[in-house]
């Protein structure tokens, strides 16, 4: 009854998306999560937004991959997971983020993204009421967009049930991934022992406790973001709006209005948060909320609704550590994220499908290159 | 013109208030300055405020408290809560059609810096207990800042005109509610260590301590030392097709239209729930004018004070009990209620449907604690305690002592209150908590000469005034206690005061007088509405305790006024109505009535029985039956179901839907502890992101 082909920890981004690529594959897929449904880690937390304008090439190439399936999943699955294609903006004000942003264009148009430096007045055309004093363009990416992930994950979860290869196992707390000879040979929770020869660590901002348990230092450390959302309101943008420039306590913030008509953003707080912490505090809608005044004055009147605080998984260079572990037999890492999870976990869900069916193909092998844990964490991705 | 004003009230004073003029979608209306938007709306006869951008569903009125969101329009460009924001003179208000739009603005703003703000204590809601708690901490000399959203203290003591229960000593009973309020105001105005900011409303307690409050339209930090959650309570509703329909609303929202604002909201109501919000908004409406069919209680007896039941049913209102509402139909507003019998398991009995024609159906099934600061505050570790309804729904008798406990219990922690709480604090709070008793029905005296009290006051409840107020000193409760029945000790000895009779909250004593006429004693009757009905030479229908017309051989129930008194001094707003009545029957005389016909009942509408059209989350409108259904797919945690069907996902976070929704998991036969609560968030109000951003007049209309 226990016994499964594979083992997914974490029920979230990457975990589910992987359960979905696997069950179709036909293998016989656990996913053990310690919340009570899908996606109640640090899932819910993402703002929602999926780009390919990566600044590597394996993230490139697994963002492309996760947008093809947000923004066929309506036209395919039917389901409804409010995926709008409003592109990418950063916007651009000072000499800094211009040369930064143009340097990333030349391998962005190398792996056949559209991305282009636009002029004020395309900016303003994408944003209406943006503050045009001192812009001076921006880039923008058109074929990327946005979903929710709270739609998302349970439109995975459905369909990964529904191969019939799936079980999702909630409401236990994984407790000790056994071993024998360096081998995986199952997974014992706080409720109940299951075998299998392959574990995959998708726990995502909890990888580093996950990989104490075999005596591995996994390089993930969570900081937290706080995010927040509106009511809804007339349409009036559908940009990802992302605005580089650092300020007092805060480096990047982001948002956009999704296609219900909220706003949705974040910050990130200069410098980090580091740890597990996921209280709201009082220092993140005062922050935030008058850099997006003073980009988008307008906003000033609209209502902010809810308020949360999530996780980034963040490996030491900014990118995710996915692939075969090389000193025990059958663990598979998929995690440190980065705060990417929700957007590139479908398609880097099906690069471990087929990692583990034998079926990797050459776009696999550059994703798995670049994000593995054996790589030299020397530099730093540019767009993290 | 007056349109729907209450211009006349047997209890409440009519401030006229200053004219001015606005717009609605385009057409120009009169309401009156400062009164919130949406009493001046219901003042002209507009009960629907927009439509919903899911379904295009009628929205209107709901809470008329701030809490639920349902009431937006947009004001001078911007969505805004009819009922927190208030009419300025010119104003241009529009129907919220779907979405809400943003005006542009390209006027670069200047924020400044949102402060931290450090307070000794802080307490949230200005209510009975929020104010007995800041009396407690200011008598300490004890710095402390109490907040209210509203813009007069007092909470839902604002809206009581009834006389209060409780002792005349300690709970100001006899005492009507909104003059208790004001008693507790000026209390608080003697003492210089608090202060007091109206129009303040808590919007979020966060990790570090910090309760976030919006001050006009200033978003302000507050970090207290110490947390006072007194933030009362908020109304229970019910599922069943057509609950979300304009007219459908809470009888703490009715309460606020009609006795607050003075708007005759209504001209023909039924109430769903007999306990003592139900039946005591009953009572108001007729106060004020309104047709009171029914109110229907699911029980098999009604759950408030039978003292107030017999005020309503004397008056000529029937009691339904073992009832409930099947629908409420109309198009775009209420038009009709269809109720129905119902089985030992609380299923409707088919075949038994009434229907009446009516304009708004009130809803008072209940009470939840408004509990979201104090979990919060506790959760992130601060030093809070709540009182009033907020920590336990009771009466707002009873919330002035867990009011003042609270208050101790507070300067006890900063060590300035060095004492043991009083436990006859504690004691009476329990006491006044107490739910009513059995009813046990005694035997009149059977004495028929002089002059005596008479009681028709058959149950527990904690009341004694009539034993405070007694010349004679001669009324007694049974054993002493304040919840005992009263009777005289010594009838002989009563001299016909008649403060008893003018006191007793629950207008539930008579004074029965043989010294002229034994054989038509004069009987004097408490009375609380207008006084043309029954002034000298009026005839009038005399009712017993159960609302029946008292007849006899001699008698068809029709008596003359002799006389009508009024101290309105000392008993403001009682009138006591003598009339002359037949020995047999003068002892049983209590109700003067005064709907004499009953409401009929139309054909029942031939549509199927659909609970599952019944909206649980309004903000959303998410249904029973999409609930229900991912119920039936196995969803056992309430996160899911707000990512699948955006259940508890609106402006309100779940405030009104939360009690329905685990409701629906028990009915489907679900075993409650496999199901996981929703993670509840700040902020619990909305607030625009130049409030936050510490943009200086963001709201323009202010």
């Amino acid at each position: 009854m226990n016994n499964y082909d594979i083992i997914i920890i974490g029920a979230g981004s990457v975990g589910v998306p992987t359960a979905m690529a696997l069950g179709a594959m036909g293998v016989k897929t656990a996913v053990i999560d310690k919340k009570a449904s899908p996606g109640q880690g640090e899932n819910k937390h993402a703002i929602g937004g999926i780009r390919a304008t990566h600044s590597d090439p394996g993230k490139i190439i697994a963002g492309i991959k996760s947008l093809e399936i947000f923004s066929t999943w309506q036209e395919i699955n039917g389901d409804d997971i409010e995926w709008l294609k409003g592109g990418y903006l950063f916007p651009v004000y000072r000499k800094a983020e211009e040369n930064l942003l143009k340097s990333f264009l030349p391998t962005q148009k190398k792996y056949g993204l559209k991305i282009d430096f636009i002029t004020p007045e395309l900016v303003g055309e994408i944003v209406p009421g943006i503050n045009k004093q001192g812009l001076i363009g921006g880039t923008f990416s058109p074929d990327d967009g946005s979903a929710s992930p709270l739609l998302a994950v349970n439109a995975f979860y459905k369909k990964a049930v529904a191969t019939g290869n799936v079980n999702f196992i909630f409401n236990e707390s994984v407790k000790e991934i056994k071993q024998e000879n360096n081998k995986i040979t199952g997974v014992a929770t706080d409720k109940e022992n299951y075998s299998t020869p392959v574990v995959l660590d998708a726990a995502g901002a909890y990888s580093k406790d996950l990989g104490k348990m075999v005596n591995l230092n996994i390089p993930v450390t969570p900081d937290s973001h706080e995010g927040a959302i509106t009511e809804p309101v007339k349409p009036f943008f559908k940009a990802m709006i992302v605005d580089l420039r650092p300020a007092p306590g805060s480096k990047n913030y982001y948002f956009y209005q999704n296609n219900r008509g909220q706003v949705v953003f974040c910050i990130t707080p200069d410098p980090p948060i580091l740890g597990t912490d996921k209280r709201e505090t009082s220092v993140f809608l005062p922050q935030v909320s008058r850099r997006m005044v003073d980009l988008i004055p307008r906003l000033k009147n609209i209502r902010v609704r809810r308020v949360w605080r999530g996780l980034y998984p963040m490996s030491p260079d900014g990118s995710p550590i996915v692939g075969l572990n090389r000193d025990i037999k059958g663990l598979v890492h998929a995690t440190g994220m980065c705060g990417q999870g929700y957007m590139l976990g479908p398609g880097i869900g099906e690069t471990i499908a087929r990692m583990v069916t034998d079926k990797t193909t050459a776009d696999d092998k550059t994703v798995l290159d670049e994000f593995s844990l054996y790589r030299e964490f020397g530099g730093e991705e540019g767009l993290k | 013109m007056t349109g729907k004003r209450i211009t006349k009230h047997p209890v409440l004073n009519i401030k006229p208030g200053e004219d001015i003029s606005f717009s609605w979608n385009g057409e120009k209306l009169t309401g009156k300055k400062d009164e919130m938007i949406s009493s001046a709306l219901f003042a002209n006869g507009i009960h629907i405020f927009g439509h919903h951008y899911r379904d295009n569903a009628p929205q209107g009125m709901f809470c008329a408290n701030g809490q639920c969101s349902q009431c937006l329009v947009i004001a001078n460009g911007l969505a805004v809560k009819s009922c927190m924001t208030s009419l300025k003179q010119g104003m241009n208000v529009e129907s919220v059609e779907g979405v809400p739009g943003i005006p542009e603005a390209d006027v670069q703003n200047e924020c400044r810096t949102v402060e931290i703000l450090d307070v000794e204590v802080l307490i949230i809601g200005a209510g009975p207990a929020g104010l007995s708690a800041a009396i407690e901490l200011g008598k300490l000399g004890i710095e402390t800042l109490l907040i209210d959203d509203k813009d007069k203290p007092g909470g839902k003591l604002v809206l009581q005109t009834h006389k209060f229960f409780g002792s005349v000593e300690d709970s100001y009973a006899g005492t009507r509610g909104f003059k208790i309020g004001d008693i507790l105001e000026n209390d608080l105005k003697e003492l210089d260590s608090v202060n007091i900011w109206l129009n303040t409303t808590a919007v979020g307690v966060f990790s570090d301590k910090i309760v976030g409050v919006v001050k006009g339209d200033e978003y302000i930090k507050i970090k207290p030392k110490k947390l006072l959650v007194t933030t009362g309570a908020r109304e229970k509703m019910l599922p069943f097709p057509g609950n979300t329909l304009p007219g459908v609303y809470g009888a703490g929202a009715f309460q606020t239209l009609v006795n607050r604002d003075l708007v005759k909201a209504s001209e023909k109501i039924l109430i769903v729930g007999g306990g003592n919000v139900g039946i005591i908004a009953g009572y108001h409406a007729i106060q004020a004018g309104i047709e009171v069919v029914a109110v229907i209680e699911g029980l098999s007896r009604v759950g408030g004070y039978k003292v107030h039941a017999d005020k309503l049913e004397r008056l000529g209102v029937p009691i339904y009990t073992s009832h409930t509402v099947l629908s409420a139909n109309g198009k775009d507003k209420v038009e009709s209620v269809t109720i129905a019998k119902i089985d030992d398991s609380w299923n409707p009995v088919f075949g038994t449907e009434k229907t009446f024609e009516v304009d708004t159906l009130l809803i008072a099934v209940g009470l939840a604690q408004v509990n979201e600061f104090y979990l919060k505050a506790k959760e992130w570790g601060m030093d809070v305690w709540c009182a009033g309804d907020a920590q336990e729904i009771a009466e707002a008798s009873a919330a002035m002592f867990t009011g003042k406990i609270g208050g101790l219990k507070v300067a006890k922690s900063l060590g300035i209150f060095q004492t043991e709480i009083p436990k006859e604090l504690e004691e009476k709070a329990a006491i006044l908590k107490s739910p009513p008793g059995d009813v046990e029905k005694k035997e009149q005296c059977r004495n028929k000469q002089g002059v005596m009290p008479i009681f028709h006051c058959f149950q527990e409840i904690p009341c004694n005034p009539c034993t405070s107020v007694c010349e004679e000193n001669i009324i007694k409760t049974e054993n002493d206690t304040i919840t005992g029945n009263p009777y005289a000790t010594d009838a002989g000895e009563c001299k016909g005061c008649m403060n008893c009779v003018a006191i007793c909250p629950g207008l539930a004593i008579t004074l029965v007088d043989y010294r002229k006429d034994e054989d038509f004693p004069t009987v004097t009757l408490p009375y609380e509405l207008w006084r043309d009905r029954v002034e000298k030479g009026k005839e009038i229908t005399i009712t017993d305790i159960d609302g029946n017309t008292i007849s006899s051989k001699s008698s068809t129930g029709r008596y003359t006024v002799k006389r009508v008194i009024a101290n309105k001094k000392k008993f403001p707003g009682t009138l006591l109505v003598q009339v002359q009545i037949e020995k047999e029957n003068a002892k049983n005389a209590i109700g003067i009535r005064i709907q004499e016909k009953k409401a009929e009942t139309l054909s029942t509408p031939k549509t199927p029985f659909l609970p599952d059209e019944a909206v649980i989350c309004r903000c959303e409108r998410v249904t029973a039956g999409e609930i229900r259904s991912a119920i039936r797919d196995g969803v056992r945690d309430i996160n899911q179901l707000k990512a699948v069907n955006r259940t508890g996902m609106g402006a309100c976070g779940s405030k009104t839907c939360r009690p329905m929704l685990w409701k629906m998991f028990k009915d489907e036969g679900v075993d409650l502890k496999e199901v996981t609560d929703r993670v509840d968030r700040p902020l619990f109000v909305e607030v625009p992101l130049g409030t936050l951003a510490g943009i200086e007049g963001s709201k323009t209309d202010e």
